[in-house]
């Protein structure tokens, strides 16, 4: 009873909060889930319990290969959308680490895209990455050509193959800096003994960085990785605003709008439940490690 | 984990003489230094300049020659045609960010105070499952959540978005809380609240409360930022007569031929209030983003 007196009142305090969650993201969840499991193919509905169907339909009856299509352009995204911002992260951060005058204001411009909304940047980025070539060179392709480094010119997001490389680089704007302002928290955090200790030691700068500051970082590159991939896997807004949804540049965030324009309930629940599990088969374990490392500190 | 590099060469017994370091191989790092710095400066702000140059030229100026100048002629008509086509969506933005900033700050602090100070048994678990709830896809609840929205019958638009944005934004803020709470306010001052017979509320209300403005400053300031942001909730929950200035400016720019200039000059506009707020408060601003990142 005592005990009960003691976490009452707080149980009180967070339980409308924790029936919310459960309503709105546990619940929906499993409603979700019950959609992605039934034949909802269109507006009128229908409740029938199709088991995976509409899952092994997705990989291996769609049409065109759509979903696999998606999958894959996902896949090019997230691979330069997560190299380009934890190199470009990494790099700002060594720079900026290693002593420049007006810090504070690299610093804040190297940050500043994050501030701006995904729909507003790509507005630009659509303009910046125009496929026009030669004499309709326009935006970056015309800075080649004024630079007459015409081989460079490109066709960005409408390349069929590689396009969605191109559609990282608008995100790689956007959060290189978010990775920057990680890792110099987590240089800042590194204890200024154990540098010292390198230099008594006589270790050169090169491997003061190698032996004793980047395994330091590990943790915070480990934390950005996950950031950066959840995010990229999410990846909507973006896409929408540059290219809008289309064939070229579909990824399965898009397709879930797509099928619910369409009315195909099931089909859009389902790659939302396969969605969920990616990002879920990253997160989980994250949460998990990091709720340890809290307990173990 | 803090012991240093463990192959470290034998260090020779009589310490290098000091070198006096030549000022030429200094320089040269230097200059590779500033350098990458003011390049990558450039290359981060070459959207923005392209934006701003754009939006003060008129529509007639933009062509395929002479992008990258700057206008021939300064006008605001482009800065007008957008702000025609976003008033209304940037007015309902404020009336959907505002107390969405508001009301999920207040949650948060509610429920990070009591996560923060009452290990009751499987607390954990409890909180990973909060936290879950900031990284899902919201794909993953879009279907049941606009079935929801209708029968339940909240007004479409703005007030449906409040709504869900307070919500979804349950996990971020009692994460920001809890870390807040829990590296800053000293369990003395909680004992001394208990001593003079405060209960939860009371202590909470009286004693926390007051002290926890740095905590509300990074959540309003998140939340805010993330409302304003948002695109996915808006297209899936509102429309253009009703939602906000994401969809109104995805409808002026998404266009087949776009205006640019106005689109640009509306990206500018849709931008204004989220970048002012992380010019003016940027260091709270990365506190939010930091807490992203779950660890205190």
């Amino acid at each position: 009873m005592r005990r009960m007196r003691h976490w009452g009142p707080g149980l009180l305090l967070l339980s409308p909060s924790l029936i919310l969650l459960a309503v709105f993201v546990y619940g929906l969840i499993a409603w979700t889930m019950k959609v992605s499991v039934s034949d909802e193919h269109t507006a009128r509905g229908s409740e029938g319990f199709v088991g995976l169907q509409n899952y092994i339909d997705l990989f291996t009856n769609d049409i065109n290969g759509r979903f696999t299509h998606s999958l894959k352009n996902l896949l090019i995204f997230t691979v330069v959308f997560l190299g380009g911002a934890m190199l470009l992260g990494l790099l700002w951060a060594f720079i900026l680490e290693r002593g420049v005058r007006g810090e504070g204001f690299f610093r804040t411009i190297y940050l500043f895209p994050m501030a701006v909304s995904f729909v507003a940047s790509g507005v630009v980025w659509r303009w910046l990455m125009n496929p026009g070539k030669d004499a309709n060179a326009g935006g970056i392709n015309a800075v080649f050509t004024g630079l007459h480094l015409d081989f460079l010119q490109n066709t960005w997001w409408t390349n069929a193959d590689w396009g969605m490389a191109a559609m990282a680089m608008p995100a790689v704007w956007q959060l290189s800096g978010y990775v920057m302002a990680l890792f110099l928290a987590g240089f800042r955090g590194i204890p200024k003994e154990l540098r010292e200790a390198a230099a008594v030691d006589g270790a050169s700068t090169y491997r003061l960085y190698r032996n004793v500051i980047f395994p330091q970082l590990t943790p915070v590159a480990l934390s950005a990785l996950i950031i950066i991939g959840h995010m990229s896997m999410k990846m909507f807004d973006l896409i929408m605003s540059v290219s809008g949804a289309q064939w070229l540049t579909e990824v399965p965030a898009v397709y879930v709008w797509q099928a619910l324009l369409t009315s195909d309930y099931s089909k859009a629940a389902a790659i939302s439940v396969i969605l969920l599990l990616l990002v879920a088969v990253v997160i989980v374990p994250y949460l998990i490690y990091t709720n340890r490392a809290e307990k173990n500190r | 984990m803090t012991s240093t590099s463990v192959e470290a060469p034998p260090t020779p017994v009589t310490p290098e003489p000091q070198k006096p370091r030549s000022p030429r191989s200094v320089t040269a790092g230097t200059i590779v230094k500033y350098a990458l710095a003011i390049f990558f400066l450039l290359v981060v702000l070459m959207p923005a300049y392209v934006l701003i140059v754009t939006s003060f030229k008129s529509g007639s100026e933009i062509g395929v020659t002479g992008q990258w100048n700057l206008p021939k002629e300064w006008t605001f008509s482009s800065w007008a045609k957008a702000w025609d086509a976003l008033q209304p969506a940037f007015l309902r933005t404020f009336q959907l960010a505002i107390p969405v900033a508001l009301i999920s700050s207040l949650i948060g602090a509610a429920n990070g105070f009591v996560l923060s100070r009452w290990r009751f048994p499987g607390a954990d678990v409890v909180f990973t499952l909060i936290l879950f709830g900031m990284f899902i896809p919201y794909q993953a609840v879009m279907i049941p959540l606009r079935e929801i929205v209708t029968t339940v019958g909240i007004p479409p638009g703005i007030p449906t978005l409040v709504f869900v944005h307070c919500i979804y934004g349950i996990p971020i803020c009692t994460l920001i809380f809890r870390n807040y709470y829990a590296t800053t306010v000293p369990e003395e001052l909680i004992e001394a609240g208990r001593v003079d017979g405060a209960g939860l509320l009371r202590t909470f209300w009286s004693i926390i409360l007051p002290i926890s403005i740095p905590g509300f400053v990074v959540t309003i300031i998140w939340q805010f930022t993330s409302a304003w942001n948002d695109y996915l909730f808006a297209i899936f929950l509102s429309n253009t007569r009703n939602g906000p200035i994401t969809i109104a400016l995805n409808a002026l720019a998404g266009a087949q031929s776009p205006d640019y200039a106005a689109s640009m000059a509306g990206a500018l506009i849709t931008s204004l209030p989220t970048l002012l707020v992380y010019i003016l408060l940027g260091r709270w601003f990365i506190g939010g983003l930091m807490a992203g990142s779950v660890k205190s």
